[in-house]
Order: structure tokens, then sequence, then C-alpha cells
């Protein structure tokens, strides 16, 4: 029996029901956290760095083609981990129980160019509050990108295939100005004053980050300087490419629901009314280990959505009692391999296109 | 006020290199093959543990290259490993500030889950993350003439640190009494060395009460057995009950500015159970002091009492609401977990108090 078919009071029941069992769930994991999650944090840390040291190595001498695509390969290997699988779970405080000030959602900084303060206040509050909710959750397009046939359709909308495409190899500069939120300053959500503390937050770390890419490390390398600076040039697109892919087939492929906002059934809601609206706004993408923590576990953004403070090595162990509880209740649990998903995402931008 | 989590500290020479590897430091890298390399996050290895009498022991540390020192008297935040997770705990430090070893003694309380690590569990060899040092227990400059120093049981680790530096000093040392109080001469942490220097050391006095028969240290006793304690400036830890007694005792005779009190600061015991009890929330930093009920979180509670909260989600969930807890004990209204690790970073969106509690706010 579909939770959408039964009357008001025993979907309400429902409901709770499930939220209780989802709780139980998180408190089952959060109670058997121990020693092995901390291995593999450290691990992951390790083996990024590892990467990242050796990769950077490789194209100092990366006018030797060889070095060059092992450099470019294990740096955009170092990056894409640096990105998924810890920045964005630390700065989730998916790993504050540690006690541990190295990797804290309060001190971690990550190889991005959006400062981790900018993207912990539209992501961890603004996206994960108000997930898929039309007008609310920014992230439902990034404010460029029409998803939804309740979002007004502009003009400019019939180019967003092309800007779409474009937007996916320079995603993170993408998502730093769209964490500047800017669109907030005409509403009054956001004073002008402090647009221009974050620009200059953003500006500040951007050129760290540009330097030690294209300047910093293509001058040490000397004769390969050339060479680096395309190596860095293409680590950088691929991670961007890669984040843009996962993020978007997170939750745009056609069988995500949005939802409208009203007072009272967003701001009111329940706990178990939150659980349900982050089932169905979610999507996640099917494949091996190896893709999982290349998506940093966000190929489980359903399991990630419900407990977006959980160790993400935890996901994948949630993943089939999660889809099983979604069986029982009747609700629909979006997901498939890569390819369908970015194929159905991509169904999506072009549908909306249109008016 | 204790914060474990603070900025990194950047040598000059490291600051050219890290720009090579922003936003990570160089020390992130040199700490992926030996966490003593790294200056951002402080870490020391455990040389030796020297039993120190039942329950006790002295654990001496080689810090590594982030440690930037101590004065005698202060006390360290040190992070434990314990199946993965870091528990955060502050001892006062033992050795001289010369040193190149830090040692701290530790007592073993039965309840506690860290300090009987530390006591039984720890190999030397074990690496323990290290704050920065900290506390005003320590010594002025220029050194008074007369000093007195009272301490019960454990209270003795800081001022050990205090006698051992003023030892080094020898003939400039001050004219030092000590009152020692433990319950029995076994537990009686250091008594061979107090020993050995009150033999030594012609500046030092030391008189030992036994609690178990003597009863406590009062300020008559102390009045009695330092007949010119007006004269002298005065250390004195240990706990509460001391404390305040001698706080109260020196404030009467006007010489409050004369008194140096360290208060260790342990956690109040707390029912675990399901009838979670409230209490009282004190905001270190504004001052401000409130009562909150067993089911408001600190967020809500904080607000109401008009200090400026930090806050996200209200859902628990963007962890924009991070307060390090100074003190106490909270519980989290979700799941009835309590936690109680000092410094750690609570979120006030979901947690509640379990007892009185202070935030660093």
């Amino acid at each position: 029996m579909s939770l959408s078919v039964v009357a008001p009071d025993a979907r309400a029941l429902r409901t709770e029901e499930l939220g209780r069992e989802l709780d139980r769930l998180r408190a089952e994991i959060v109670a058997d956290r121990g020693p092995g999650d901390a291995r593999y944090i450290h691990h992951v840390i390790a083996v990024q760095r590892g990467c990242e040291a050796v990769g950077r190595c490789a194209l100092a001498v990366s006018v030797f083609p060889p070095a060059w695509v092992a450099g470019t390969a294990l740096l955009a290997l170092a990056k894409t981990l640096e990105n998924m699988e810890l920045g964005h779970n630390i700065l989730h405080g998916q790993w504050d129980w540690l006690g541990d000030p190295a990797i804290h959602s309060t001190t971690w900084e990550w190889d991005f160019v959006t400062p981790a303060d900018a993207w912990k206040r539209t992501h961890n509050h603004l996206h994960h509050t108000y997930t898929n909710v039309v007008g609310r959750d920014r992230d439902l397009g990034y404010t460029i990108v029409r998803m939804a046939a309740d979002q007004p359709w502009r003009p400019v909308h019939l180019l967003q295939p092309l800007y779409t495409a474009l937007l996916a190899p320079v995603f993170e500069w993408g998502i730093a100005v769209y964490d500047l939120e800017a669109d907030a300053v005409p509403s009054g959500r956001k004073s002008l004053r402090s647009l221009l503390g974050d620009a200059t937050a953003l500006l500040r770390k951007a050129a760290r980050q540009s330097a030690k890419d294209y300047v910093l490390f293509p001058f040490l390398a000397g004769p390969s300087a050339l060479p680096c600076l395309l190596g860095n040039l293409t680590a950088n697109g691929v991670r961007n490419v890669w984040a843009h892919t996962v993020i978007f087939c997170g939750h745009f492929p056609a069988d995500v629901r949005t939802f409208t906002y009203t007072e009272e059934q967003i701001e009111g809601e329940s706990r178990g009314e939150w659980y349900l609206r982050q089932i169905q706004g979610s999507a996640n993408i099917e494949g091996g280990p190896l893709l999982h923590v290349l998506t940093g576990n966000l190929s489980h953004q359903i399991e990630h959505h419900l407990f977006p403070d959980l160790p993400s090595n935890r996901y994948a162990q949630l993943a089939p009692r999660v889809r099983e509880i979604c069986a029982r209740y009747g609700l629909p649990y979006v997901t498939g391999p890569l390819w369908r998903q970015y194929a159905s995402m991509w169904g999506r931008v072009l549908r909306h296109a249109l008016p | 006020m204790v914060r474990s989590f603070r900025a990194p500290r950047c040598l000059p020479w490291a600051s050219a290199m890290n720009r090579l590897t922003t936003p990570l430091t160089v020390d992130d890298y040199l700490g992926q093959l030996d966490p003593l390399w790294s200056a951002r996050h402080p870490a020391g290895r455990v040389r030796s543990v020297r039993r120190e009498g039942p329950g006790a022991a002295t654990l001496t540390i080689r810090p590594g290259r982030g440690w930037s020192g101590h004065r005698a008297g202060q006390y360290l935040p040190i992070g434990v490993e314990i199946d993965g997770v870091h528990h955060w705990r502050t001892y006062s430090i033992t050795s001289p500030p010369d040193d190149s070893d830090v040692s701290l003694t530790v007592k073993a309380r039965p309840d506690g889950r860290v300090s009987p690590h530390l006591v039984h569990r720890t190999p030397p060899g074990t690496v323990l993350r290290l704050g920065p040092a900290q506390g005003e227990f320590t010594l002025p400059e220029p050194l008074p003439a007369r000093v007195l120093f009272v301490t019960a049981g454990s209270g003795i680790t800081p001022v050990m640190g205090l006698l051992r530096t003023l030892a080094r000093r020898h003939r400039t040392a001050p004219d030092a009494v000590l009152l020692h109080s433990a319950p029995t001469p076994d537990e009686c942490l250091f008594q061979g060395e107090l020993g050995l220097m009150a033999a030594e050391f012609a500046w030092l006095k030391l008189r030992l009460t036994l609690t178990r028969s003597d009863g406590r240290l009062t300020p008559k006793r102390i009045a009695g057995a330092c007949p010119d304690w007006r004269d002298r400036y005065a250390w004195v830890c240990g706990p509460d009950g001391l404390l305040d007694a001698a706080e109260r005792q020196w404030a009467a005779a006007g010489l409050r500015e004369r008194l140096r009190l360290e208060r260790f600061r342990l956690m109040p015991a707390q029912p675990t159970g399901e009838g979670a009890v409230g209490g009282r929330v004190r905001f270190a930093r504004s001052g401000v002091e409130t009562d909150a009920a067993a089911d408001t979180t600190l967020l809500a509670a904080g607000e109401a009492a008009g200090v400026p909260m930090p806050y996200g989600c209200r859902r628990g969930l963007c962890f924009g609401c991070l307060v390090p807890l100074v003190e106490g004990r909270v519980r989290d209204l979700r799941t009835g977990e309590l936690r109680d690790m000092q410094n750690e970073m609570i979120q006030t969106c979901v947690n509640g108090a379990a007892g009185p509690l202070a935030l660093d706010l």
C-alpha cells in the first residue's frame, strides 16, 4: 500500500512509524561506530595525500609523456577523493565524533575554490533542510537551470542544455559564485556588506588555489612548465566534470520528486515527513565499491540525505536496509546505473528548457 | 579557557612551502609520515610510564614539532585515542619547563574512561595529541621571598611542577612551606621525592597531613602549621572544599590577591537514565547564566537568555551551531546519548543540558 493512496490520518501514522524506524537505524550505526571507521578515514586521507604527492612529482617531469599521463591521472584521482570522500563528508560533520581536530568540520578546508564556510551554509543548511523544495532549495538547478515544471520559465532557459554542459568542466567556479548568494541581496535575505565580505573570502581562497595549480607548480617544473600546467588544468577539469555528474545524478533523474513550499508543510514537518521528503527527493547510482569511493559515497545519495552526519563508509551497509524499508512502505527508491541516471538527468535539462 | 581546536600556527620557513600545499600545510603531509612532525596538530609520544603508588602513574612524553612549551604549574589538554575516538582531558604538568620531555602524573579515577586508560593501558610509544599548555597557576617574576603551597590529594601535581622548577634554582629559591594532605601514606603521590627534597633543601619545609587519621586541612590547621601565612604568597590546589575554605580565609584577612587557586574541573556525576535533568547553563565568555529545562535545546535556551548563538538548520544537520563544551554534560535530544568530553564541539540545536554545564560562548 503506497503512502500516497491511504487516508490522511493513516498516512500520518505510517509516516511517524517510518520516522521511528529510520531513527532506530541511525542509532544503531551511531552505537556501532568505532576503530574500524577511524581506520577507514585515516586510510583515505593517507591514500589521497600519497596520490597527490606522487602525482605532483610526476608532473614536475611531465615533458616525458608517460609521466604526464600518470601524474595527471593521480592528481585527478587525489582531487576527486579530496572533494568527494573527504571534503564533502568531513564538512558535513560525519567525522566530528572522532574528537580529532585534524578531521573536523570546523577546521577542515578543501581543495575547491569555494571556501568551506560558504559551502557549509548553502549546502549543509539550505540544501539539506529544503531538499528539492521549489523556491527554497537553490540547489534545484543552482538558480540558473530549470529542473521542475513549477519553476517559472524564462527565455534564457532555452540555452540551459548549452550552459549546463559548459558548467561541468568549471563546476567549482560555478559553485563558488553560487555560494555567494548574490541573488539573495535584492530580496533582502542577505546584506550587501556580507556579500562583499564573502566575495573577499572567495577571492582570497581562489587566488591561493589558482596560484598553486597554475603558477607555482608549473614554475617549479621548469622545462616541464607547460605540460605541468596542462596536467593541473586537466586534473581540475576531470574532477569538476565528475563532481558535476555525481551531484546532478543525485537529485535530477526523472523519477525524483520536487516539492512546493507551504509554510505549515515544510516548516512544521515532523521528522517522519522530513525523512519522507529526503527519500523522494534523492536518487542513487548503482555500481561497485570503487565507484562508491570515487563519488564520496554520494552514489548512496538517498542514505546520505536521510543521515547526512553518519560516516560515508556506512552508507553501503545502510542502503539495502533503507531500500527494504522503502519497499515495505510503498515508497519509491530511485536508483540505476550511472549511464541511465546521467541520461535521465539530461532528459530533464532538455525538457525543462522549454516552457 | 581551554580550547583544543585552534587556528594553525605557521612557522616562517614553512609558509612558502605551504603555498604549494594549500589549503593543507606541509605539516599535514609530514604528519602522515610521523604525527610528531606536525606543527598544525601537535602530538607527543609516550616514552615511559612509571608507577606512582596504587592507581597513579607518571607519563613522560616527548613532544613533537608543534610543542610550544609551558610554564611551571600549567596544565595540558591531551587527546587520547580510545577505540578510534580522541578523548580530551587536561592534566597538570609535573616537569620543569626546561626539560626536553614533558611529564604528567595521572591518578586513575575508578569511574573514569581516560585516566585508567592512561595509567594502566598506555604502553610507551603511544601517540597523544597535545593542546597548548594553559593556566595561571604559575610563579610570578620576580619570585616573592616567601611562599606557601597548600595541596590535597592529586592537587599536589601542579605544585610538584613548581617545586621541581624551584629546585633547579636551589640557592635563589624562596622560603617555601608545603602543606600537603593525602588519605594515607600509600596514597601520597611523590612521597619519597618530597621527603628527599625537604631533607636536601633548607628552603623547603614539608608538613604532611594524613586525612584518614588526622582529618582534613582546615583554615585553622593551615594557620597552625604556617603561622606566618599572611606574609606569604599562596598556591592552593585540591578539592573544591579546600579551595573554598582557603578563599574565605584569605579574603577575610583582606589578602585575596596573594592567593592563587587551581580548580580541577571534575565532571559532576549525573544520572544517566532517560530521566533527563536539565540544568544551569553558563556561557563562559559572555558571562550569561540561565536555567535550561531537560527538553530545551541549548540553542533555544541561549537565545532566550539573549546570547547571540551561532545557528543553522536547527535540525541537527548542518553543524552550523557547533560550540565547544567547556565543562558539564549534554544530552542529544534525538537519541538520549550523553556527551561530556571537555572541549568537544557540540551541536546546540539538538543537545539539551544534562546537569550544569558551561559553553565557550
